[in-house]
């Protein structure tokens, strides 16, 4: 399968990434190659293998229901870019 | 033209679990900003989420509750879209293997029965709360609700009206909340709606262009958008319009919906596998045990009511919707109170003193047993029911006895014939003018003077005894 300049764009906007023309050029080229490879997988036969979301036989994986200390709020906010009052502060959205 | 609604909703509700859902940080309403925060729930890069093992039990719960099927097999999926609650970028929540599928609540609407679908219920996080009104040119955030549990219960489009949508979601809510498995306080966000609302001429099979109003935080809210997008449609159909397929906001402030997004910036969540976190496989033992944890449910308990104890319909309703009234109220029964007079007492005088007193059942003084033995006292003739309701107001004061009550405020009923009878005879002394009135046939002589013998008793006179006395004495005249 082909991957044209338009999806990339449109996977672009959708991770909001901005990319020039040489790059989006470069991407559409390596995007085909990589969903060309995928493409292989389909050449194998899966008559009668149920679908996985995962490749090791691991399953329900819980913790106990059992509070634990959070994190102080200074040492939380240690990564955020911008604080304010105790938040974390981001460019004003309004929807 | 005649138009029928299509209605569903999305109920969002938070699990009442001690812990989030990836994380061990408390899952509990109004702390400190950001102090129920760890690197899990905030998103920091290298992280790893491990579910909470009770969000899959509630949910299962809640599923069977509702009459659904238990996918043995699960996963959970990442939702990806951008916005600042999301620290991740990303919501874990469940595409297209939810926990519970093809249920259904049953709903009475001017007491006919009907049956609302539930496609499915699924697990997921809450996200973040935004403040935009506190900084002019920044948005603040507090992750304390960030990866609280979710369930998202989603119904068939299968409501034709407010009022149905009304039901199923008192039902719904009912239910939660006997299965213990959420608070379901609205005013504290635990229970939100999206709501899908289209209109179609009747009889037209085909489904009409529907609009979805997201977050919708009160049931008044619910309905009263419901009507509004109803008449809209109408409008822009009967003008010859077209409805667009959007997303709304509802401004219950305003009563209005305002279009939140255009269509070309329609969503594409890229749903897939979460990586993280392994399937889910649920066995059939794991879920016969939490199919016997199960209560007896609201609406099968209202049948029962209506049909063991002759209850009517709305008082059955009434005292079925908190678990909380039901208990009390089996309990007063079991204590030797006939149901009738037991539904009597809750639903008048002890409902009205808890709205004045802003108080749960749950935060009654006084015990079953004690309102069991007041209403006792009233069928022996103890008391009568007006003593009774002072005994009543006395017990939410004092929560002592209803007999010592009785003692304290000498509330006893008079039932001695002869006593009563020396009252008559000075209330008829007294008033000698009503009775010139009833030898002149005037009016209701009997109802005044069984009035002032009332009233010399200070109400303690057995009303019975006084008015059959009273008509034989004026029979004898
Ligand atoms: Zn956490």
């Amino acid at each position: 399968m082909k991957i044209t300049e338009k999806e990339v764009e449109y996977v672009a906007k959708l991770a909001r990434l901005y990319v020039s023309d040489e790059e989006k050029e470069k991407l559409t080229k390596d995007m085909s190659a990589i969903i060309e490879f995928a493409d292989t997988l389909s050449k194998i036969d899966t008559d009668g293998v149920a679908p996985a979301a995962h490749a090791i036989p691991v399953q329900n994986v819980f913790r106990e229901d059992v509070v634990k200390d959070s994190y102080k709020r200074d040492d939380i906010l240690k990564n955020a870019p911008e604080k304010e009052a105790g938040c974390f502060s981001v460019p004003k959205v309004v929807e | 033209m005649n138009y029928e609604a299509v209605i569903g909703i999305e109920v969002h509700a938070e699990l009442s679990t001690d812990t989030k859902i990836y994380c061990s940080c408390a899952n509990k309403f109004g702390g400190e900003i950001n102090t129920h925060c760890c690197p899990v729930c905030t998103g920091m890069p290298g992280t790893l989420p491990v579910l909470n093992g009770k969000v899959v039990d509630y949910a299962i719960k809640a599923g069977l509750a509702m009459n659904c099927d238990i996918n043995k097999n699960s996963k959970q999926d990442r939702k990806n879209y951008f916005y600042p609650d999301l620290p991740k970028a990303y919501q874990i929540s469940q595409f297209d293997l939810p926990l519970c599928k093809d249920g259904y609540i049953d709903i009475t609407v001017d007491g006919e029965k009907k049956r609302i679908g539930v496609t499915r219920i699924h697990i997921e996080e809450d996200a973040g709360k935004l403040m935009h009104d506190v900084t002019p040119d920044s948005s603040l955030i507090d992750y304390n609700r960030c990866g609280v549990p979710l369930i998202e219960i989603v119904s068939e489009p299968d409501m034709r009206s407010a009022k149905e949508a009304e039901e199923y979601l008192n039902t719904l809510k009912a239910i939660l909340q006997y299965i213990n498995v959420s608070d379901c306080k609205m005013q504290e966000g635990s229970l939100r709606c999206d709501v899908n609302v289209s209109v179609r001429p009747v009889g037209q099979k085909e489904y009409g262009v529907r609009s979805e109003m997201k977050n919708v935080s009160t049931f008044s809210g619910v309905l009263r958008g419901i009507d509004y997008e109803i008449n809209r449609h109408i409008e822009i159909l009967e003008a010859g319009g077209v409805v667009e397929q959007e997303t709304r906001r509802w401004d219950d402030g305003k009563g209005i919906s305002v279009s939140l997004r255009s269509k070309e910036d329609a969503h594409d969540y890229r749903y897939f596998p979460e990586p993280d976190l392994m399937p889910i496989i649920i066995a059939d033992e794991k879920i016969e045990k939490l199919k016997n944890e199960l209560p007896e449910l609201p609406h099968i308990k209202r049948d029962r009511y209506m049909e063991q104890y002759g209850l009517p319909e709305y008082d059955a309703t009434q005292l079925t919707t908190l678990k909380a009234t039901a208990d009390f109220f089996e309990l007063v029964i079991a204590a030797g109170a006939s149901p009738k007079a037991a539904s009597n007492w809750i639903m008048g005088d002890i409902w009205r003193i808890m709205n004045e007193k802003y108080m749960l059942i749950e935060d009654l003084p006084f015990s079953a047993k004690q309102l069991a033995d007041m209403i006792a006292l009233i069928d022996s003739g103890t008391i009568s029911n007006t003593a009774a309701k002072q005994v009543i107001e006395n017990m939410f004061e004092t929560a002592k006895d209803p007999a010592v009550i009785i003692e304290d405020l000498g509330l006893k009923q008079v039932n001695d014939e002869s006593e009563i009878l020396s009252i008559i005879d000075t209330v008829i002394e007294q008033n000698p003018k009503s009775i010139e009135d009833f030898k002149g046939g005037k009016g209701n002589v009997a109802g005044f003077l069984i009035g002032q013998v009332m009233r010399m008793s200070k109400g303690k006179a057995n009303p019975q005894t006084v008015n059959k006395l009273i008509n034989e004495k004026l029979a004898k005249l």
